[in-house]
């Protein structure tokens, strides 16, 4: 396997109807690791998502995973590589482990009504994995957002991926949550070695986590590296145009990035 | 088997009971009312006016009330579940005022010559694909569409489609006058027994066919983005639901006229029961649907003998009242 052109994205432009967003990014990211985009909003961090998962119609370039053109992938097919979780989970009426079960859709047959024990056993694992097996039987809507996005990863994990896709997954958690969340994740990549792209808002949990950061403006990548190369406080003023004071923190040796209001700004 | 799935077996079993026996209730009251032995007797000696009654009236309505309150009931789960909306039924779409006026205009242009007996049933059905297309070519753009604007236009075409059949029924004689209003009103009278067939067939290839779509709708009720990463090909489903759900339509308008309410209640009362899951609310709304038409018949039937109600008063009259009282009482929302 080539590990390291393991998601490679080549001369990629995509869009909604008419009108093109992503304008011709290539990347590519190895196997295992963790993945961090950032970009001011409306830079085409979702829209990119959307193209990986083929909801977008106008698409141009091309996206291999492990070698297999995925703009060429059957729906179910994809389903079984790639899964994503977003910023909410959309909460209905249905229980948690039904919830997570949907995570074998792309593995059920078309009469196949019934789960099998092995979807059944599947679910569990991940469930007890997540530490949401004590919901199993609550509704969706009974549990609190944190809960529920921690459903959501088993309900992702439940369909086996090459690749997990995150989009903001925490954007709407307290910081316990946003941990309980990001710990999880890193557990997930780091001791399953799951390849983890994931769109993040916050530029210090960025730093924490990813062992790569691409950062988008305007449908390009602005530029890509490790946290120290990207995190510049040039780069965040550019990009995100923002004043902040960006240092290495003493103890965790990793860039942290101070936001400053004009206000402050003016009297230093 | 868990405990749940056990429940859930024994709801579908106890449906269907409680459909053979409202049908065997059907077969006995009436103008003249049979008890359950003499009913055996009557199918064993096969002769008779009893047996005319019986066999050649009775079944038949029965059969089509089934089939037809299964159809309508089952479209409208399918759209309800396509759509995320609960206000959607199979009216919704334009499909029953396109085929009212695909009637009125036969009726009214004496087109009988064409098909004879079928003629009514087949313009009815024409009238209902006609007007479900023309809502598709409109809400469908660039291959892309948006579900609510697709619901928009077909309520303007329902709208549309009413107000023709005004224009057209204040133009003509009291005759045909009579004729479109009776028709309008629905009713399972029907007696030719092939067209009885047909829907009776048509409705359950049609549960069938639902079936293979009852995974992807449990993943659509997770919104139409999420269903796609799962590997639901929405497009696909959504069209195909869409063509399923007017066929069954359609075809029950067309041999039953406008009977109204099932479609929207009969779904709804099913999900307070047994909950949203599409695997067992496919089947539950289909025998539920046949139950509700057989029951509002007997009452349309026996109510003020002997003479008849439209069947469409009962289903209006006693499937609102029924609904309303079990949605304030009940704390799930919809």
């Amino acid at each position: 396997m080539d590990n390291k052109n393991f998601l490679k994205i080549e001369k990629l432009k995509s869009g909604y109807t008419d009108k093109f967003i992503i304008d011709n990014i290539s990347f590519d990211i190895s196997k295992g690791s963790f993945t961090g985009i950032i970009g001011p909003n409306g830079s085409g961090k979702t829209t990119l998502f959307k193209t990986i998962t083929g909801e977008l119609s106008l698409v141009k370039g091309s996206i291999y995973l492990n070698n297999n053109n995925i703009l060429k992938m059957q729906p179910k097919q994809k389903a079984q590589k790639i899964a994503i979780v977003t910023q909410t989970a959309d909460a209905v009426d249905i229980s948690v482990e039904d919830y997570v079960l949907m995570g074998r859709y792309p593995y059920k047959k078309k009469f196949q009504l019934f789960d099998t024990a092995e979807d059944l056993e599947l679910a569990h694992k991940f469930m007890k994995l997540t530490g949401v097996l004590r919901f199993k039987d609550k509704l969706m809507t009974e549990l609190s957002g944190g809960e529920q996005q921690l459903v959501a990863i088993a309900k992702a994990l439940a369909q086996e991926p090459e690749l997990l896709l995150l989009d903001e997954p925490t954007s709407h958690l307290d910081i316990s949550h946003q941990m309980q969340v990001l710990n999880l994740i890193q557990k997930l990549n780091e001791e399953y070695n799951l390849t983890v792209l994931m769109i993040i808002h916050d530029l210090n949990l960025a730093a924490e986590f990813c062992d790569f950061i691409i950062m988008l403006d305007q449908g390009k990548i602005y530029v890509k590296g490790t946290p120290e190369e990207v995190l510049t406080y040039k780069n965040i003023e550019e990009v995100f145009n923002a004043i902040v004071i960006t240092q290495e923190n003493r103890i965790t040796k990793k860039p942290s990035i101070l936001l400053v209001s004009d206000k402050t700004y003016k009297q230093i | 088997m868990s405990s749940k799935h056990i429940k859930q077996v024994f709801f579908i079993a106890i449906m269907f009971l409680l459909l053979i026996t409202v049908s065997l209730l059907a077969l006995s009251v009436g103008e003249i009312n049979f008890t359950p032995n003499e009913i055996l007797k009557i199918f064993k000696n096969q002769t008779g006016i009893e047996y005319m009654i019986i066999h050649n009236i009775r079944l038949p309505r029965i059969i089509l009330g089934i089939a037809v309150g299964g159809a309508l009931s089952l479209s409208g789960v399918l759209l309800q579940g396509v759509y995320r909306n609960p206000l959607v039924e199979p009216y919704t779409l334009g499909i029953s005022g396109g085929a009212s006026l695909g009637v009125a205009i036969t009726i009214i242009f004496n087109l009988s010559f064409v098909f004879g007996v079928y003629m009514l049933p087949v313009s009815g059905f024409i009238g209902a694909v006609a007007t479900t297309f023309l809502v598709y070519i409109l809400a469908v753009r660039k291959n892309y569409y948006n579900i609510n604007r697709m619901l928009l236009i077909g309520v303007m075409i329902s709208f549309m489609s009413s107000s023709t059949m005004m224009f057209l029924m204040s133009t003509t004689t009291a005759e045909n006058l009579n004729s479109i209003i009776f028709w309008i009103m629905g009713s399972l009278d029907e007696p030719n027994k092939i067209l009885v067939k047909a829907v009776f067939y048509i409705s359950l290839v049609g549960l069938a066919t639902s079936y293979l779509m009852a995974n992807p709708l449990n993943a659509l009720r997770l919104g139409e983005s999420k269903a796609k990463h799962l590997g639901v090909n929405t497009t696909f489903i959504i069209r195909a639901i869409f063509i399923l759900a007017s066929i069954l339509t359609g075809v029950s308008v067309s041999v039953a006229g406008v009977i109204g309410f099932v479609g929207l209640i009969i779904p709804h009362l099913m999900r307070l029961i047994i909950g949203s899951d599409f695997r067992l609310l496919l089947i539950s709304s289909f025998l539920g649907g046949g139950i509700f038409i057989l029951i509002s018949d007997i009452i349309a039937r026996t109510i003020i003998a002997p003479n008849e109600l439209p069947i469409g008063v009962i289903t209006g009259m006693i499937g609102g009242i029924v609904f309303i009282i079990v949605m304030s009482r009940s704390k799930i929302k919809i």
